[in-house]
């Protein structure tokens, strides 16, 4: 069936299989920043917005996204590098194979909260798993990302 | 993976409900589950053009789509003050906010899952749920019931008087719960329902404390890998103290 969408604000318009995931379909437009984790819904690894809400695109038929606005981090780019930046700083940044779904859910969470507390911060992220850092070093990355508007 | 050949989004209830009739065609929830199967289906009818995906709050009731997500019932401010926090968090732990952007009432509800948070939750309070053809059916009705070729279209919580509190265990954070329990003070006594026993939730009703904990107690307990039937049972007597604890607003006794 024809899929026609905007990714990355870009109009797209495909003809897919009826149940191709989310997941295949972007990684078919060239967007491999979507990576293909647990397929179980649980590591957060495909995390992209759907209409600018984090969603798992292993979980989600490509075709509920019809006439909607899908986000990768394709599509954040100097965002993503800048807290990339942080990440490396503190060494939150080891394998790098969870760092696409970490930061698309990071940008999502300083969004959508307002002076998240550490708590917040845990919670909102708890889907998200990385099997380097023990998540520390992901924590010191992500306040100091968040308190960077305090230097300027 | 969730295989399906034909796609369909019916612009009415009606269509929708001819659709399901079909052995092989299914009504998408937030596929979360439904995923996790091998069934090949041949239709997948979506419910996203029926309007089912937003909360109405009147001064009597909630009145909340199937298609409404898990992240909406967690972050509505109304359910949020009448649940006096309970309805947040028995959501809160569910895997991550990407999952809970995705999952919906009326897949959570539809499955009658026995680890299932939301109908835990959902239990203690007065709630219906409204089937396209069946019309309302209480909850607690609905919990027993067998899935059928019916759709559910909506879920309505009458306020009635209410407290209520809501706890889980965990043996790992987003894991899926060991036990869950809801504890509702209503006008005539106290309402407990129970979790991830491994079965669904079931509620008891008692007039006080000690009844309700000995109601808890004789509800049947089993074992699976997340723990042993004895082991949720003495659990289950835990969480509901706790949440007995959190209506008194103090220590319980």
């Amino acid at each position: 069936m024809i899929l026609k969408l905007s990714l990355n604000g870009r109009p797209i318009s495909a003809d897919i299989p009826a149940d191709q995931s989310l997941l295949d379909f972007l990684r078919a437009q060239g967007c491999y920043s979507v990576k293909r984790g647990c397929e179980t819904s649980n590591c957060g690894l495909c995390t992209v917005w759907l209409d600018g809400a984090p969603v798992l695109s292993c979980n989600m038929p490509a075709v509920r996204a019809m006439g909607r606005s899908v986000t990768t981090l394709e599509g954040v780019r100097a965002q993503a590098e800048e807290f990339g930046g942080y990440l490396a700083d503190q060494g939150g940044d080891q394998c790098g194979f969870c760092n696409p779904g970490l930061i698309m859910n990071v940008l999502a969470m300083e969004r959508e909260l307002t002076d998240p507390t550490e708590a917040d911060i845990d919670e909102y992220l708890a889907g998200n798993l990385c099997r380097c850092t023990g998540f520390v070093s992901q924590k010191r990355a992500i306040l100091a990302w968040l308190k960077r508007g305090d230097k300027e | 993976m969730l295989k399906f050949k034909t796609y369909l989004c019916p612009d009415t209830i009606e269509e929708a409900l001819e659709h399901n009739k079909g052995r092989a065609n299914v009504v998408l929830g937030g596929t979360g589950w439904l995923k996790m199967g091998d069934r090949s289906w041949n239709t997948a009818i979506d419910l996203k053009h029926l309007g089912l995906d937003q909360i109405e709050e009147t001064d009597d009731a909630f009145r909340v789509g199937a298609m409404v997500t898990l992240r909406q019932l967690e972050i509505h401010p109304g359910l949020d003050t009448y649940t006096c926090g309970a309805m947040r968090e028995s959501v809160r732990h569910i895997v991550g906010v990407q999952f809970r952007n995705c999952a919906t009432v009326g897949g959570t509800l539809w499955g009658r899952y026995g680890f299932s948070d939301v109908l835990t939750c959902l239990m203690v309070l007065s709630a219906d749920v409204v089937l396209a053809k069946g019309g309302a059916v209480p909850l607690t009705e609905f919990a027993a019931m067998k899935p059928d070729d019916d759709i559910l279209t909506h879920l309505v919580i009458r306020k009635i008087p209410l407290r209520m509190a809501y706890a889980s265990f965990r043996n790992t954070e987003t894991d899926l719960p060991t036990l869950t329990a809801a504890v509702a003070s209503v006008p005539g006594g106290l309402r407990a329902a129970i979790g991830a026993r491994p079965a669904r939730a079931e509620r008891v009703e008692a007039e006080g404390e000690t009844a309700l904990l000995s109601a808890v107690s004789n509800l049947s307990y089993g074992s699976n890998t997340r723990g042993g039937g004895d082991y949720r049972r003495h659990l289950a007597g835990v969480l509901t103290r706790r949440c007995l604890e959190q209506l008194r607003g103090g220590e319980y006794e």
